[in-house]
């Protein structure tokens, strides 16, 4: 090995050592900017037990909660976002009337999903069906395709957005279960905002999880059941 | 001597009509410039209403250009020599539409600028990236299966090639039926019908495009197409006219019969405003009726007659798609069967939409594109139908 060049393997050492102080904080960044690092676990099926028994009619305190939380307007136009609504339901036959929220129901096979062309719409391991804003194309088929009406379209360019929530004109957004907020161990924002503790969130996975022993105990129902999407919603008392 | 001042004002047309065309799809431009820096907002499109007057044009384009295949496939899978004269014209028209259509599509979108997005994220369960590979499929089949018709060493490859095309658009109109068909929970959509119907209805709003476009190249050319050939595409237009109401018809019939869809189908049919005017007025009446009249009363069918019931034909396709697209989704979705419901986003109302006039311009945008295609290459290529003296088949 005669032809040995010690110069250019300084250079190279100094090039790569130059490289790596170049990259190093931007990985960093790219680490914290993805929270936290184990993936969202299969074992787990984040769900809502909502008992319309103890929803208020009139009060929205859990829309205004999550219009907040994700920054969204509380716009009620035709055009504006809306990801979490109270419905006002009168039994046809009878006459009885009930109030409840009617949010995206994170179904376990979700039409959103299927018919999305760039897999934008997809479920989380973890049961939360999200849109990806990055790769929706704004074709709007999921909106077509969501039997409960929950999907929205950004009509409009968006302002004070907030930085956890990220949102964008052009493309479709949900609800997203307070996605940031479970990630952090914390519950979602319209369940900790019900003032009759309608909402009840939690692992229906878990059997010993209270939304779990409370589906157990009582009678609860799926929204259009008859589509059979097994949703991560239930409602009591419907 | 020749006549030239006759030949250089026709040629002056020709580039005042180009330019007519470019200026109506530079509108079309305007349009998606609007909505690319103000939003969907400046459209009448809502949250309710997800597709608007940009998926009437697009599809009605879409559809046509699968449809107007048929004069083609009658030629080169059947054999017919009238059809086979005319299945350059047909191609021709067929790949204008579809561009025309596809335009509109992707510039509707919210982020257009993302459209290979779709190329690298595809959703193989999803019915809207099989149609990218469908419409990008058919575009490059009748592209070349135009080559095995104009290029003389290809045409040995001919009737392969007719026969491909055949099938795909097949495929690709049932692939566009498919879009309302695989939508399980709205009232309006949700059938296994859909497909054929999207099929027999490409049949007679293609035809119908080509009869009105032979019409304008013969008059161009100063040439009388032979009675017995208009006798005989114009009685296939009745038929497909015909097949199409038989189709639209049973869809309705057996949305009445069952319980959970008469709401729907009296707001379409009888309460819903615009949209039953629109149907049996627009739909029926004129898309249909009229020009059966028009293509079968005795004495009548004459050029004349012939074009002005392909012109109505068109004018209803985009009456029944209207009511088809936009009552579909006006109609309140079911969400609590049994149930009256109210809320802030509309639930339980009948959603209202007012199409702005950015949709129009680009819906006609889309127009233009296939005009401006057809008409360029009309002038540069040789699309005429030439037909043989004496017609075998």
């Amino acid at each position: 090995m005669s032809d040995l060049n010690p110069q250019r393997r300084s250079f190279l050492k100094t090039t790569l050592g130059a490289a790596a102080v170049a990259i190093a904080p931007g990985m960093l960044l790219i680490d914290m900017a993805h929270g936290k690092a184990e993936a969202a676990s299969g074992k787990v099926r984040w769900g809502m037990l909502i008992d319309t028994a103890q929803c208020k009619e009139g009060c929205t305190d859990c829309v205004n909660a999550c219009n907040k939380e994700n920054g969204l307007s509380g716009g009620t136009k035709a055009t504006d976002p809306q990801w979490i609504r109270k419905i006002a339901i009168k039994d046809v036959s009878t006459g009885r009337v009930q109030s409840l929220p009617m949010m995206c129901q994170h179904c376990e096979q979700p039409p959103c999903v299927d018919v999305c062309p760039t897999q934008a719409s997809f479920k989380r391991a973890d049961g939360i069906v999200l849109v990806d804003r990055h790769r929706c194309i704004g074709c709007r088929y999921c909106m077509m395709a969501c039997p409960y009406k929950a999907r929205s379209f950004v009509h409009e360019p968006l302002e004070n957005q907030n930085p956890d929530v990220p949102r964008g004109k052009g493309t479709v957004e949900a609800c997203n279960l307070c996605v940031g907020r479970i990630d952090n161990g914390q519950t979602t924002a319209c369940a900790e905002a019900c003032p009759n503790k309608a909402i009840l969130f939690g692992d229906l996975n878990d059997m010993n999880s209270e939304i779990a022993i409370k589906i157990r105990s009582v009678a609860s129902a799926q929204v259009r059941a008859d589509l059979q999407l097994n949703t991560g919603i239930r409602y009591q008392g419907l | 001597m020749v006549d030239l001042s006759a030949l250089r004002s026709k040629n002056r047309l020709y580039y005042v009509l180009l330019a007519a065309g470019g200026l109506v799809a530079l509108g079309g431009m305007y349009a998606v410039h609007m909505m690319e820096s103000h939003g969907h907002i400046i459209s009448g499109m809502n949250n309710q209403i997800v597709w608007g007057i940009p998926h009437v044009f697009a599809i009605f384009l879409i559809v046509a250009a699968s449809g107007v295949l048929n004069v083609a496939s009658i030629g080169s899978v059947f054999g017919k020599a009238v059809y086979k004269a005319r299945a350059p014209l047909a191609s021709l028209l067929s790949v204008a539409m579809l561009s025309g259509g596809l335009a509109v599509l992707m510039l509707d979108l919210g982020r257009p600028d993302r459209i290979m997005v779709a190329a690298t994220n595809y959703n193989i369960t999803s019915v809207f990236a099989w149609n990218i590979v469908l419409y990008s499929g058919m575009f490059s089949l009748v592209v070349i299966y135009l080559w095995t018709m104009m290029e003389r060493r290809m045409n040995p490859f001919n009737k392969a090639a007719g026969l491909a095309v055949f099938v795909w658009r097949f495929v690709l109109t049932t692939g566009t039926g498919l879009i309302f068909a695989f939508l399980t929970a709205r009232q309006a959509y949700g059938s296994a019908l859909l497909p054929p119907m999207f099929i027999v209805l490409s049949f007679a709003w293609g035809l119908a495009v080509f009869h009105v476009v032979q019409r304008v190249i013969y008059a161009w050319n100063e040439k009388s197409l032979d009675p017995a050939i208009q006798q005989r595409t114009r009685n296939l237009l009745g038929v497909f006219v015909i097949g199409s109401l038989y189709m639209v018809a049973t869809y309705h019939m057996t949305n009445l019969y069952f319980a959970h869809k008469s709401g729907f189908e009296n707001f379409i049919l009888v309460s819903g405003g615009i949209y039953p005017n629109l149907f049996w007025w627009g739909y029926i009446v004129l898309g249909n009726l009229l020009p059966l009249l028009l293509i079968y009363t005795p004495g009548l069918g004459k050029t004349k007659c012939v074009v002005a019931a392909s012109s109505l034909v068109i004018l209803g396709a985009f009456a029944l798609l209207y009511v088809f697209i936009i009552g579909g989704q006006a109609y309140p979705l079911n969400i609590f069967p049994g149930y009256e419901v109210s809320s802030s986003f509309g639930d339980g109302q009948i959603a209202s939409y007012q199409p702005s006039l950015y949709e129009f311009l680009l819906g006609f945008g889309g127009l233009a594109i296939a005009f401006i295609i057809t008409t360029v290459s009309v002038r540069v290529l040789n699309f005429m139908p030439q037909d043989k003296p004496y017609i075998a088949d």
